[in-house]
């Protein structure tokens, strides 16, 4: 796998091991950190999940009662839809959205105001005004309904996008980056120790070599001292042997004769 | 933040809904006289439908579309091209077409996330 060998390139020294220890000390806590803010949002996730669906069948019960009360309206007032639609101008319902934090995840949640005067107040003043009015107001309470699943749905859009990425993150961080320091730093310390090994092996060679070298010379000196000693001593011989011949005067005027008298055998002449 | 600027909702429907939602009191026109409600009926060509959807998102001021859910079936691939998180898609259910929850985009989506 090439994850494996995967490292950066940076020249082994032992200040680059020092920084990258702290990366990755830094990549640990960051890991970690995001591991739990990821948790965090989980959990948010879930609870809001549950919600949705909760939210979703109120929904679909609350907007039933809504169209039967204006069932009833168009029952008692006729049809009013063409009335409702011309006398719009001004929405009178209104939505702001507030921010809540969720660890550091900015997540919308409408609020529904009311703005204005009431547009349809004249709607069906004729009859059935009383079920005009009870319609709007299950009809607002409907959209109120309405207004708080759409501030779940748009928290779960956004926690769902920042939960992706932050899983992103973390799993990058455990199996690239993370990886990739602890690489880098085994890296340094194997080259590291080969330094060192190359260098005591060095300084063992030198100091080797020294000491050979320190061998030799006192071999040498030790040598030379008995040559001069052996040498002194066979001055000393010599002399010893000539004040022998010059003591001796006989020995002395006799050597010449038996040198010239003897013959030798190899002397061709 | 952009977000505070957006105080409407649109809704697309049909008329019944459309009438109920505007009774509440959520219809608006603008200054150019452009309606934040399309009423949806049988004549309705889809590309109306499209367009008055496409129009809504980009619209700065919406904060929330409402849409039937039989319509938002009929313009499906849009709703679910819709990742943003503003203005907010929701599906409503209407007097003709009770709520099915297997059919909502979110609620799809949920399914998805837990692998159910």
């Amino acid at each position: 796998m090439s994850g494996a060998n995967n490292r950066l390139a940076v020249f082994p020294t032992r200040m680059t091991l020092s920084v990258m220890k702290q990366k990755l000390k830094g990549a640990q806590t960051g890991h970690s950190l995001l591991k739990r803010k990821s948790e965090a949002l989980t959990k948010r996730f879930r609870d809001i999940v549950k919600k949705i669906d909760d939210a979703k069948r109120l929904m679909g019960k609350v907007m039933q009662v809504a169209s039967f009360s204006l069932a009833e309206v168009t029952y008692i007032t006729g049809d009013i839809g063409y009335q409702v639609q011309e006398s719009v101008k001004n929405a009178q319902f209104r939505v702001r959205a507030k921010q809540e934090n969720v660890s550091g995840v900015m997540l919308p949640a409408f609020e529904s105001y009311q703005e204005g005067t009431n547009a349809n107040e004249l709607t069906g003043l004729g009859r059935g005004g009383q079920q005009v009015q009870k319609c709007k107001d299950t009809y607002i309470k409907a959209v109120e309904t309405l207004v708080e699943l759409a501030s779940l749905q748009t928290a779960f859009v956004i926690l769902d996008e920042v939960i992706k990425l932050t899983n992103r993150r973390v799993n990058a961080i455990e199996h690239i980056i993370i990886p990739r320091y602890e690489n880098t730093i085994k890296h340094i310390i194997s080259e590291l120790d080969e330094q060192d090994r190359e260098e005591f092996f060095r300084l063992k060679k030198v100091q080797g070599k020294k000491k050979e070298a320190a061998a030799r010379d006192t071999l040498e000196r030790e040598s030379r001292q008995a040559a001069e000693g052996a040498a002194a001593k066979v001055a000393g011989s010599n002399g010893e042997a000539l004040a022998a011949v010059v003591a001796d005067p006989s020995l002395a005027l006799e050597e010449p004769t038996d040198l010239l008298g003897g013959e030798d055998e190899d002397v061709i002449f | 933040m952009a977000q505070t600027e957006r105080t409407f909702m649109a809704a697309i429907g049909d008329e019944d809904s459309i009438t109920g939602l505007l009774l509440a009191g959520i219809g608006h026109i603008d200054s150019h006289q452009k309606k934040n409600f399309l009423v949806v009926d049988a004549k309705t060509p889809l590309s109306a439908v499209e367009d008055a959807f496409q129009e809504f998102c980009k619209r700065k001021d919406i904060a929330i579309i409402l849409i039937n859910q039989h319509i938002a079936e009929e313009i499906r691939t849009l709703i679910d091209d819709h990742d943003q998180a503003f203005p907010t898609i929701l599906e409503i259910p209407s007097k003709d077409h009770p709520y099915d929850p297997e059919k909502d985009s979110v609620l799809k989506r949920v399914r998805r996330l837990f692998g159910e």
